[in-house]
């Protein structure tokens, strides 16, 4: 767990409501200051994994490991596990409207963290807090400390919420879609902060998104999930330049490019994710262009070369 | 293509908000729109795209300014008339699941729509059933409620009932936009097939250039309740000539690693100022790269620079 810069190693995750299985023993690991995409479409799992690693799940059953620093963020009591929320991992989530508390300062809201996880006087808490503010380019930090949410555009607000994630230098981030609901101009400089701070804290991350072109340029790795399993893992050139399994390509093709022609259809992956939780066998088997007899049983993740496997039987 | 199917003259719309301020979500816009063209139309949040598209097929009137269509006026039409009208002109939202009745069936949300245009019962019953079939549902759909469906369903349903009374114009707002990756493609095929197939003229709003890129041969930019620029397709993407086009299309990050890691990215300063408060000049000067003092005072012209390529700016790009 410790040894080469290993920073969480999941192992058989499973997260399950009722019976369905939102995640399916899922495992991967992640290193000292690597950032990993996880890639899928609604449903998939992604943010469920997430929201399972810092335990915000109500109602689901959690099952395997998840060991971090040391510690199984699964198993650890609910005490110590306040105490790494917030401050050795923080989260981002998508939409930066319902992050943040409507009627409290937003200044106040970045101090509340600092107090709480690092005992900060609130003289201290406000000065880190313009700190923050500055590192992650709200523009006349001293000002913005009293300013409520609502006096914020959407991605000032994502910048606050960045602030907090970050106030306690953890050493894992946890962003969920953290630029899906913002405009393209202010998706590049959301994207372009939160590579340069996750260059220069040293500062792991995972990256959930639906949208394989912010992993493109944010990521070292990927996870592409379908229907709560992990189908194929790579490094980042590796996906883009030579996909395994058929739903990364079906992905990356049905990706619509500025140099793709007019005339041409879209290539489509058939069907839709419906159910496929419940199926025996390969998930993607439904919608396979490949899907043959073997598909039937569960493929294993198999390795096609240095760090790079996929779950698929047919895939060569 | 050249007989004008909607045309804006001069169109805005206003919101008064509290304290005498006015929110101009549509400030002056010129736009015709030919007999089966499809113009995509984009910008970000609070550029006023979607507030032009509801003008033009009538759930808004304009403060200023005109729609024409056919080359008539729509202001004071009559009620025939705008029985007329409305069968003619219809719109596809981005949340399918908000745009559909959840208590009511596929077919019969169709079948409402249809009554209300004054079909007949049974003429509504087999149209519904004939535009599930074109919108690629099966008949079988017409007794499925909206929850019972995937979002790619539910939005070719809502397309269907849009396609039901035969229309000449749709305006598409984010239409894929709430969806997959791998349902939003199967969804603009099928918006495609049905232009093509019918002759449908169509306003394609998407925030997402390459969207808009793969379903339009026109495509024009809004920024801030006016057109900036408009252009064909290749020379919009290949020759971009108004700073906010080009920083929009340097923004799109692309699903290229190697790509992503060279190119250099124009990063604009700041966002879109509020609607409410619109700069004077040029209204994109406060976060210009280009932008010199002329622009902080004189709004730019509307001028062709290349073929079929307009631009409102006082420093172009290189042509």
């Amino acid at each position: 767990m410790s040894g080469s810069g290993r920073l969480l190693a999941v192992e058989d995750l499973t997260v399950a409501f009722g019976p369905t299985k939102a995640v399916d023993r899922i495992s991967f690991t992640l290193d000292a200051g690597e950032t990993l995409g996880l890639v899928g479409e609604s449903g998939c799992g992604k943010s469920t994994t997430a929201m399972a690693l810092i335990r915000l799940l109500q109602g689901a059953e959690t099952g395997g490991h998840a060991w971090f620093e040391g510690v199984d963020l699964v198993a650890v009591a609910e005490e110590r596990m306040r105490e790494i929320r917030g401050g050795a991992i923080g989260m981002i989530f998508q939409d930066p409207a319902t992050a943040l508390h409507p009627m409290i300062r937003v200044g106040d809201q970045v101090a509340e963290t600092l107090r709480t996880h690092r005992r900060l006087g609130a003289k201290a808490a406000r000065a880190r807090t313009i700190e923050l503010f500055r590192q992650v380019g709200v523009a006349a930090p001293e000002e913005r400390l009293s300013v409520y949410p609502h006096e914020m555009s959407g991605g000032m607000c994502q910048r606050v919420i960045i602030a907090m994630a970050i106030a306690c230098s953890p050493r894992l981030l946890l962003a969920d879609e953290p630029t899906t609901a913002l405009d393209v101009t202010v998706q590049a400089q959301i994207l372009e902060l939160l590579h340069s701070i996750a260059r220069d804290g040293a500062m792991s991350m995972i990256l959930i998104t639906h949208d394989l072109g912010v992993v493109a340029g944010v990521t070292n790795r990927v996870a592409v999930m379908y229907a709560g399993v992990i189908v194929e893992t790579a490094p980042t050139d590796r996906l883009f330049a030579d996909p395994k399994h058929p739903y990364t390509q079906g992905l990356l093709r049905s990706i619509p490019r500025l140099d793709s022609g007019w005339d041409e259809d879209m290539p489509t992956i058939a069907g839709a994710v419906h159910d496929a939780h419940a199926l025996p066998g390969c998930r993607f088997a439904p919608r396979c262009p490949l899907a043959a007899e073997v598909c039937r049983e569960a493929p294993p993740l198999r390795s096609f070369g240095a760090d790079h496997q996929a779950a698929c039987w047919r895939a060569s | 293509m050249s007989e004008a199917i909607v045309e804006a003259i001069g169109l805005a719309l206003h919101y008064k908000l509290p304290g005498n301020r006015l929110l101009r979500a549509v400030d002056g816009v010129d736009l015709t729109i030919g007999r089966g063209a499809t113009l995509g139309l984009v910008g970000e949040s609070g550029s006023g795209k979607s507030t032009l598209g509801r003008t033009l097929v009538g759930l808004q009137s304009p403060s200023e300014g005109e729609v024409r269509f056919e080359g008539e006026p729509v202001a004071g039409a009559r009620r025939a008339k705008l029985v007329r009208l409305r069968r003619q002109r219809q719109i596809v939202f981005q949340d399918p699941s908000g745009a559909l009745n959840p208590r009511m069936t596929l077919g019969d949300t169709i079948v409402e729509h249809l009554r209300v245009q004054g079909f007949s019962r049974v003429a509504a019953r087999e149209r519904a059933g004939e535009v599930l079939t074109l919108a690629g549902l099966s008949r079988a759909f017409s007794g499925r409620y909206p929850h019972e469906v995937s979002g790619g369903q539910r939005q070719r349903a809502v397309i269907a009932r849009a396609i039901s009374t035969d229309p000449a114009f749709i305006v598409a707002d984010e239409p894929v936009s709430a969806l997959d990756v791998s349902t939003r493609a199967q969804i603009m095929n099928l918006m495609r097939e049905l232009q093509r197939r019918s002759g449908l003229a169509m306003l394609f709003i998407s925030h997402d250039l390459s969207i808009v890129a793969h379903m339009c041969r026109e495509v024009a930019v809004m920024y801030l309740g006016q057109l900036v620029e408009r252009a064909p397709r290749d020379s919009l993407f290949r020759t971009p000539l108004h700073p906010y086009t080009a920083a929009l299309l340097s923004a799109i990050p692309a699903p290229d690693p190697v790509l992503e890691r060279t190119r250099t990215r124009i990063v604009l300063k700041g966002e879109t100022p509020d609607p409410s408060a619109i700069p004077p000049g040029c209204r994109f000067h406060t976060r210009c790269l280009r932008a010199t003092e002329v622009c902080t005072r004189v709004t730019p012209e509307t001028r062709m620079l290349l073929p079929g390529h307009t631009v409102a700016c006082h420093h172009p790009l290189e042509a």
